[in-house]
C-alpha cells in the first residue's frame, strides 16, 4: 500500500512540528450503487494510530465521510531522537504501517 | 378526415403519447429518487450524534475554528482544518476533536484523540460532502467542558450518492 509521510528530518528540542500522512485507499462508502444496480459494499480505513518511540501521540477514528486516499495532518512536540510509527487498520482486514525517523538536536 | 390543425398525437396510432411518456418518466424519477432521499442524515441525526459525544454536559459556542472553503465544486474531497484555541499544557489541553456533518448518509466525519504532547490542537483532512450543508466541530477539553464551532459549505457536485453508470 502506497503511503506518503512528511516528517521534518531535523528539528530543535521542544519544537512543535506538523506531521502529514497520506495513504492510497478507495474509502468506498457503502452508499454508492454500481453499474449492476447493487450497492458497492463498504471498504474503509477505520482507525489511524501514530506512536512516537512507542508512545501513542495521536489516533483518529475515520468514517465513510473521509475522502478516498485519506490525508491526515496533525501536530506534535519533538521530544527526542527516534522513530515515529504510523498504523492504519480497516475493513476486510486492511492493515498498513509506515515508519519515519526524526533527529532532535 | 384528419385535419392538419389537430395535435399530432391524436393521429398517431402506435407508440406512447407525449403525455403518457412524461407520466412514465416522472414515475421512474420518483422511484429512483427514494433511496437517495432516505439515506440522508437529518439535522436530528446530527443533534443525536453530538449528544452521543457530549452527553449531558453543556455545549459552549466558540474556541473551535473550522477552516473549510465556503464553496466547493467537488464534494468528493473537501479540505478541512479544525483548530481549537487551547494552550495545550498539562493542566489545560484538548482531549478530543469530533467533526460531524448534517446531510451525508451518516453524521460522523472524524474523531481524533489528542494530548498535551500535540503542542497545537489542529488537525487537517479531506472529507466527502453529499450536499451543501453545515459542518460542526466539537472539542473536548481536559476540564471536561465541550466547545463547538461550525461552518457552512456549498457543494456543487455531491459525493456519496452518485451512481457509477
Amino acid at each position: 500500500m502506497a503511503t506518503l509521510i512528511n516528517v521534518p528530518a531535523k528539528v530543535k528540542r521542544g519544537e512543535v512540528i506538523e506531521i502529514k500522512t497520506l495513504i492510497s485507499h478507495p474509502m468506498e462508502s457503502g452508499y454508492r450503487v454500481g453499474t449492476n444496480g447493487k450497492v458497492i459494499p463498504r471498504d474503509i480505513i477505520r482507525r489511524f494510530v501514530c506512536t512516537y518511540n512507542g508512545e501513542e501521540i495521536f489516533h483518529a477514528e475515520l468514517s465513510p465521510a473521509i475522502a478516498a486516499n485519506p490525508f491526515i495532518a496533525f501536530f506534535t512536540v519533538a521530544t527526542e531522537t527516534g522513530s515515529i510509527e504510523f498504523k492504519w487498520t480497516g475493513d476486510n482486514g486492511f492493515a498498513a504501517s509506515e515508519r519515519a525517523s526524526i533527529t532532535v538536536e | 378526415m384528419s385535419s392538419p390543425f389537430l395535435p399530432p398525437c391524436e393521429t398517431r396510432a402506435t407508440g406512447p403519447s407525449r403525455r403518457q411518456f412524461l407520466a412514465g418518466t416522472a414515475g421512474i424519477g420518483l422511484v429512483a429518487g427514494l433511496p437517495v432521499g432516505s439515506v440522508s442524515a437529518t439535522t436530528m441525526m446530527l443533534e443525536e450524534a453530538i449528544r452521543g459525544v457530549v452527553g449531558e454536559a453543556a455545549l459552549h459556542q466558540g474556541r473551535v475554528t473550522l477552516d473549510v472553503p465556503p464553496l466547493v465544486e467537488n464534494g468528493n474531497a473537501v479540505p478541512l482544518t479544525v483548530t481549537v484555541d487551547s494552550p495545550m499544557s498539562e493542566a489545560d489541553h484538548v482531549k478530543a476533536i469530533h467533526v460531524f456533518n448534517e446531510k451525508n448518509p451518516q453524521p460522523y466525519v472524524i474523531g481524533v484523540v489528542l494530548g498535551p504532547r500535540a503542542g497545537k490542537a489542529s488537525i487537517s483532512t479531506r472529507m466527502k460532502l453529499a450536499d451543501a450543508q453545515r459542518v460542526v466541530g466539537i472539542a473536548e477539553m481536559s476540564d471536561g467542558s465541550f466547545w463547538s464551532g461550525e461552518a457552512h459549505v456549498i457543494v456543487t457536485i455531491a459525493a456519496c450518492v452518485e451512481d457509477l453508470n
